[in-house]
């Protein structure tokens, strides 16, 4: 990953925190999801087709390779991804580091958050997981954590909300 | 609910105000009548019935809304109450003002009213808007916002403003005529011709079918006349004033301090002259609708055309101590960037930081450090090659986003590092 931070951001690569492993779990499960999904609509329309009797069988076991190599080479893309979220609490700020294709890390000051949201969709509650998700006065500072178990989100809200607090600075 | 001492009776918003809101309604709607109304048309009686009861009823509900709306200072806070069936209480705390307008439509000074328009920070902000109270009153009203905003006591007398710009109406018009706006419209005109040459019915086709176009064109130069007509900017005790308009004007305060970043864009075809137009960036949520409100352009043209000169005396006021040496980025960068690359730069101290950028017009950015939100590092597949990263400053303004792009990307980490500690310092005091 190129986003080794610089000597006035440096810290031990262990201090780093990352999402919980069960995002990349997660990420799987809707990868094959949406693979199976596809494969039953192949399957039911090569089945139609068989039934008004135009039988071809090349042109699904084509679809159905495609899916699969697809879901593969999806899972391993998302797999990277997962593994390169990870932020870090300094003293003032947050850092948020995420991305493979296009690396970001963002800084976001504690005295800056004006609200935080704990975010949880129905597939990420199933696994335990919640988003928290950082807003500034600035739309465009878009800083997010996804797959933090329960507890790691409600420590960082309730962190986040403190030191904001604490820090706060007017627009 | 605690009643703070101070609370001022409740004012009316002035009696002709649905008068004026309507009216651009029926001016419209006269304009439209005025065809079939003309005598020898054969106008059914019921037709005209219907009309005049729609026109009641515009007049009757203006009226109603105008009953049921009523404000007042409550201590730090502007407080609106108005619906009839749904009560709607809006509180505006006035520490978040972030810009103060008097806007007056032609109608409304044609009866010397005037409206207030606040414009607020925060995430889930909206607009103030008390329309409409007498011009006078509408003064006196700003004034004390803006004191109670700046926790000071309003002042009784006006301090002498200090008079910094004001724009030559020549200049303007010659502005607007050499802008690429004005090219599209001479192709449009050039095509039209062209295809009036060669077939004269397929001429008139596109003549009756383009007139939404032409209505759009003449708007938007009439705005832009509007908006920069007899422009005068002012530094008052509390803020900096903008007063501009032909028909309808705009008196716009922005107390001090509350101006996100600064742009100044030189477009190409004012090279020659060495024209630049200047924009100051606030906080808040771009709001749409409203009656020509000028705040429908994302930013507030502090000097719509002026010479260098005057821009960087404007600068100097805005932003003290924005003067910063730039360095450009490394040559390599030319491979990412290929129009752009020769604008490309940027620099800071500890107070602003400037980043130039642009393809076609060249485009300055200024940030003040105390304002920055957020900082991202940003590295793409392409700048990943050539060892390059992009340093976004996110502010909370609506339309400057200053990014330092394509430098080289160790220097971009450090100066990430260097950033970061310098707005942390710029934060606190």
């Amino acid at each position: 990953v190129a986003t080794d931070p610089e000597p006035a951001l440096t810290q031990p690569a262990e201090a780093w925190l990352h999402p919980s492993p069960r995002l990349g779990t997660m990420r799987r499960v809707e990868i094959v999801a949406a693979s199976v999904v596809a494969a039953i609509a192949v399957l039911g329309v090569a089945g139609l087709a068989a039934l008004a009797g135009a039988a071809n069988f090349t042109v699904p076991a084509l679809l159905l390779a495609v899916i699969a190599l697809a879901g593969f080479l999806g899972d391993r893309f998302a797999q990277r991804r997962v593994r390169a979220w990870a932020y870090l609490e300094r003293e003032d700020d947050l850092l948020v580091r995420r991305g493979v294709m296009i690396s970001r890390l963002s800084v976001i000051p504690y005295g800056r958050m004006q609200f935080i949201d704990v975010i949880a969709g129905p597939i990420e509650r199933a696994f335990g997981l919640a988003t928290v998700r950082m807003h500034t006065a600035a739309a465009s500072s878009d800083a997010r954590i996804p797959g933090l178990p329960h507890e790691e989100a409600a420590r960082l809200r309730d962190l986040l909300a403190r030191l904001g607090e604490a820090r706060a600075a007017g627009l | 609910v605690v009643e703070r001492a101070e609370v001022a009776p409740w004012h009316r918003l002035h009696p002709l105000s649905p008068v004026i809101r309507a009216g651009r309604v029926f001016i419209g709607a006269v304009i439209v009548f005025a065809g079939t109304l003309t005598p020898g048309s054969n106008e059914s009686r019921s037709g005209v019935v219907t009309r005049i009861v729609i026109g009641v009823l515009v007049i009757g509900f203006g009226a109603i809304s105008w009953l049921v709306t009523r404000w007042r200072i409550e201590g730090n806070d502007l407080r609106i109450e108005t619906g009839l069936i749904r009560r709607n209480s809006l509180r505006f705390p006035l520490a978040q003002i972030q810009a103060i307008d008097v806007v007056r439509p032609v109608l409304a000074r044609v009866f010397g009213l005037a409206e207030l328009r606040l414009r607020m920070g925060g995430a889930t902000a909206g607009h103030a808007r008390l329309a409409y109270l007498n011009a006078g009153e509408a003064d006196a009203v700003r004034a004390q916002l803006l004191a109670l905003s700046q926790g000071t006591a309003p002042r009784a007398d006006q301090p002498p403003e200090n008079l910094l710009l004001s724009l030559p109406t020549g200049r303007l018009v010659a502005s607007i005529v050499i802008g690429s706006p004005m090219v599209t419209f001479l192709v449009l005109v050039a095509g039209f011709g062209t295809a009036a040459l060669l077939s004269p019915k397929a001429a008139i086709a596109i003549l009756s079918s383009s007139g939404a176009i032409a209505i759009g064109m003449v708007t938007f130069f009439w705005r832009r006349l509007n908006g920069g007509y007899h422009l005068t900017v002012a530094e008052a005790h509390d803020g900096l004033r903008l007063r501009s308009g032909l028909l309808d004007t705009t008196a716009e305060t922005i107390p001090s301090g509350r101006v996100q970043a600064v742009r100044m864009v030189e477009p190409l075809l004012w090279r020659p002259f060495g024209w630049c137009r200047l924009e100051v960036d606030v906080a808040g949520r771009q709001h749409r609708g409203g009656e020509n409100s000028p705040e429908r352009q994302q930013l507030r043209d502090v000097l719509p055309v002026g010479t260098h000169e005057e821009a960087q005396r404007l600068l100097d006021r805005i932003l003290p101590g924005a003067a910063v040496a730039r360095t450009r980025p490394p040559a390599r960068a030319r491979w990412k960037a290929p129009l752009r690359y020769h604008y490309l730069s940027w620099g800071h101290n500890e107070r602003c930081a400037v980043t130039t950028t642009g393809r076609v017009a060249r485009v300055t950015s200024w940030v003040p450090l105390t304002k920055v939100q957020s900082l991202r590092l940003v590295q793409g597949p392409v700048q990943r090659r050539l060892r390059l990263a992009t340093i976004y400053l996110d502010t909370a303004g609506r339309a400057v986003h200053a990014a330092i792009r394509d430098r080289d990307a160790a220097e971009a980490r450090a100066q990430l590092g260097e950033l970061t500690t310098l707005s942390r310092a710029a934060r606190r005091t």
